[in-house]
């Protein structure tokens, strides 16, 4: 004998309709920590950090190339985590925010790419390296494309969040495999010279500077993906009783659904 | 389910049969890209040879991915997936058994074919050996890893190339760890770190992506 | 608005198949309003709606294709059901009877050649067996898909969407023979047709599908 239950909203770990205002009333907050944070970690390591011996002033590219390419990583992971959390307790929720870090994420794989050639360009001539944690970043952009780009192919919301779920997950289990290898195929054709990934070492004043803007990331990275999952909890919900009052518009016939 | 996975192959090898053509335009293209190489390059034998383990096994993995689409497609739009569901734990087997059928279609084929093309790209005869080895290897990864992209792409519009990129960067490490292996043989250097890691990720795709595409078909078909 | 077709019906637990406040959805929309019925061994249950009000949604989660909104399925019996589609599930490249023995494999049901010809027979298409399915009519198609049900003789639950369909008066008749028999043999029809179901015994029990309350 077999029983078939609904297995629809067994848990809530969160309401969309108490997150919505609750982010809301954060994001400026997020947003004003974010814009300090950076403004003193871009102080610190373009105008106060030392000139380094070998790479001069283009180094400084730095403090922007590695925070972005941190979060680039991290956020994936997260993402990760919460579309699995979504699927497997059907969060709606965390469906949400999963969709909603993933184009942020993207955008930081971008910033990273786009730094690491500004920084390899003054300093080794190219434009472009193929070096291990360059080319990953690349195949991350990748990973970040086809999930944008799967979810988006899918209509029905339910599908595209648990598809992209399984997706995410495949991909954050192969990410160590596909880092390893790259690293492997990278020492193996030893044509390419030094990496501009060699970070000049350290001086205690621009780590300071790295963290900062790491956690200036961090702050603008929630700002963010908080306007963008109330975007998409408002859109989702569209009928329900929350929506129709957090945009100011009177409802008489649904009720609450959530 | 070993029954399942059984007739489902042998029912898929019967209707490749019936379209010999349709089945062998995989290797078509196969043979196509990879005589562009020379074309685009330019026809200097010491050039060929160095290229040749990487064209022949990227254009191997494009020839997988875009074959694979079919997978599912005329299965989901005449209902015969749907039957196939039915079927209580089927998931698994169909989803080992789509992956199984399309190597022995597309994958074995490649495979065969392959020492032709080292010999159109100069290739010495451990090399090719090597080449024959690797695809043997890798081709299963690339129907395994198409088959979870097919699952997860099921009925949507855009297709292959929806397919291509989303599974394309999980076979960055076969390609690595295969091409390697010939470029290693070429360079008369040893290939053997090269197999153990191909074969380990052989072993790892072959025990998890069946079951992330049963899951993928679960969630295309509920 | 409840459905409970219980009148005179044997206890749940003899019953093939439970359903107990039944929703289900597609998409984001439900489709019809809680349904409880009993099918039970022996009996023909007729599934009547208005276009779109999810007949096939609510056969394809019997069958365990789709998952409920709302409500449970009991099901009793270790066999999944047979589910008839509105798709035959024919592959155009392979024989008539290549493609009913496939079938019947699937159903994990055994599979004789004399089975499969007699099924055939009963659905006169016989004479195509060696045939292209894609060489087949629409209607000698169906008449394909439906000797499924000929060739199985165990009293497993049927769900049948559309069955009649594309049929001409023989095609039905000989369809509602099968079904007929399936159920005097003790076997259960869970059944859709928006075309009168041509069967006396047993008289199909009705279950209607109702628009959902406004929620």
């Amino acid at each position: 004998m077999s029983t078939t239950t609904s297995r629809l909203r067994l848990y809530r770990f969160a309401s969309p309709a108490t997150f919505y205002p609750l982010a809301g009333k954060l994001v400026p907050w997020f947003a004003a920590v974010a814009a300090i944070l950076a403004a003193w970690g871009l102080w610190l390591g373009m105008l106060r950090a030392p000139t380094d011996a070998t790479q001069g002033d283009a180094y400084r590219i730095i403090f922007i190339h590695v925070p972005a390419a941190w979060m680039s990583m991290l956020l994936y992971v997260v993402m990760a985590f919460w579309a699995a959390v979504g699927w497997a307790f059907n969060a709606r929720l965390a469906s949400v925010v999963a969709r909603a870090i993933a184009p942020t994420g993207a955008m930081f794989t971008f910033l990273a790419l786009w730094t690491g050639a500004l920084w390899g360009k003054p300093t080794w001539g190219t434009w472009w390296v193929w070096d291990a944690r360059l080319t990953s970043e690349l195949i991350l952009l990748f990973l970040y494309a086809g999930y944008l780009a799967l979810v988006s192919a899918i209509d029905d919301p339910r599908r595209a969040d648990r598809a992209g779920a399984l997706l995410a997950i495949v991909g954050s289990v192969n990410v160590p495999i596909i880092y390893f290898s790259v690293v492997w195929w990278n020492t193996l054709h030893q044509g390419a010279s030094v990496s501009p990934a060699a970070a000049p070492k350290m001086a205690a004043i621009m780590l300071q500077a790295m963290l900062l803007m790491t956690l200036a990331f961090w702050a603008y990275a929630f700002a963010v993906i908080f306007v963008r999952a109330r975007a998409i909890a408002l859109e989702r919900d569209n009928d329900a009783n929350w929506a129709g009052a957090a945009v100011g518009r009177a409802h008489p016939q649904s009720e609450a659904t959530t | 389910m070993s029954t399942t996975f059984a007739v489902l192959v042998a029912r898929d090898l019967r209707l490749a049969a019936r379209r010999r053509i349709d089945a062998a335009l995989p290797i078509a293209f196969f043979t196509v890209a990879v005589s562009l190489f020379p074309l685009g390059v330019g026809p200097e034998p010491q050039t060929l040879r160095q290229i040749a383990p990487g064209v022949v096994w990227v254009a191997a993995l494009l020839a997988a991915m875009l074959s694979v689409t079919q997978l599912y497609a005329t299965d989901l739009a005449d209902g015969s997936l749907e039957q196939m569901l039915l079927v209580p734990d089927a998931r698994l087997a169909i989803a080992a058994a789509k992956a199984a059928s399309h190597w022995l279609v597309t994958g074995l084929p490649l495979v065969v074919v392959a020492p032709v093309f080292g010999l159109m790209f100069d290739m010495s005869g451990e090399a090719i050996a090597a080449l024959v080895a690797s695809l043997v290897l890798g081709t299963p990864v690339l129907s395994l890893l198409g088959g979870l992209g097919a699952a997860l792409t099921l009925g949507l519009r855009s297709g292959a190339v929806l397919l291509i990129l989303i599974i394309v960067p999980l076979c960055i490490p076969a390609l690595i760890f295969g091409a390697g292996a010939v470029a290693a043989v070429d360079a008369g250097q040893s290939a053997r770190g090269h197999y153990s890691l191909l074969g380990a990720v052989v072993i790892f795709t072959a025990v998890l992506a069946p079951i992330a595409t049963a899951a993928a078909l679960r969630i295309a078909t509920e | 608005m409840d459905e409970r077709q219980t009148a005179g019906a044997p206890a749940a637990s003899d019953a093939a198949i439970v359903v107990r406040e039944l929703q289900c959805r597609r998409g984001d929309r439900v489709l019809f309003a809680p349904t409880s019925f009993v099918v039970a061994p022996g009996s023909i249950v007729w599934v009547r709606g208005a276009n779109g009000q999810g007949k096939t949604t609510l056969l394809r989660t019997l069958a365990g294709l789709s998952v409920p909104a709302a409500g449970e399925i009991v099901r009793n019996g270790a066999r999944p059901p047979l589910y008839l589609a509105h798709a035959n599930a024919l592959k155009d490249d392979l024989t008539v009877a290549e493609s009913l023995r496939f079938l019947v494999q699937l159903a994990g049901s055994s599979v004789e050649a004399a089975a499969i010809d007699a099924a055939l027979e009963r659905l006169g298409v016989a004479s195509r067996r060696n045939a292209f399915v894609r060489t087949l009519s629409q209607g000698q198609r169906r008449r394909v898909a439906l000797a499924r049900l000929a060739a199985q003789r165990e009293p497993l639950p049927w769900l049948l969407d559309e069955p009649f369909d594309a049929l001409d008066t023989s095609g039905v008749a000989v369809v509602a023979d099968v079904i007929a028999e399936h159920a005097r043999r003790g076997g259960s029809v869970v059944l859709t047709s928006h075309l009168p179901v041509p069967i006396d015994a047993p008289v199909p029990t009705v279950v209607q599908l109702h628009e959902p309350a406004m929620a």
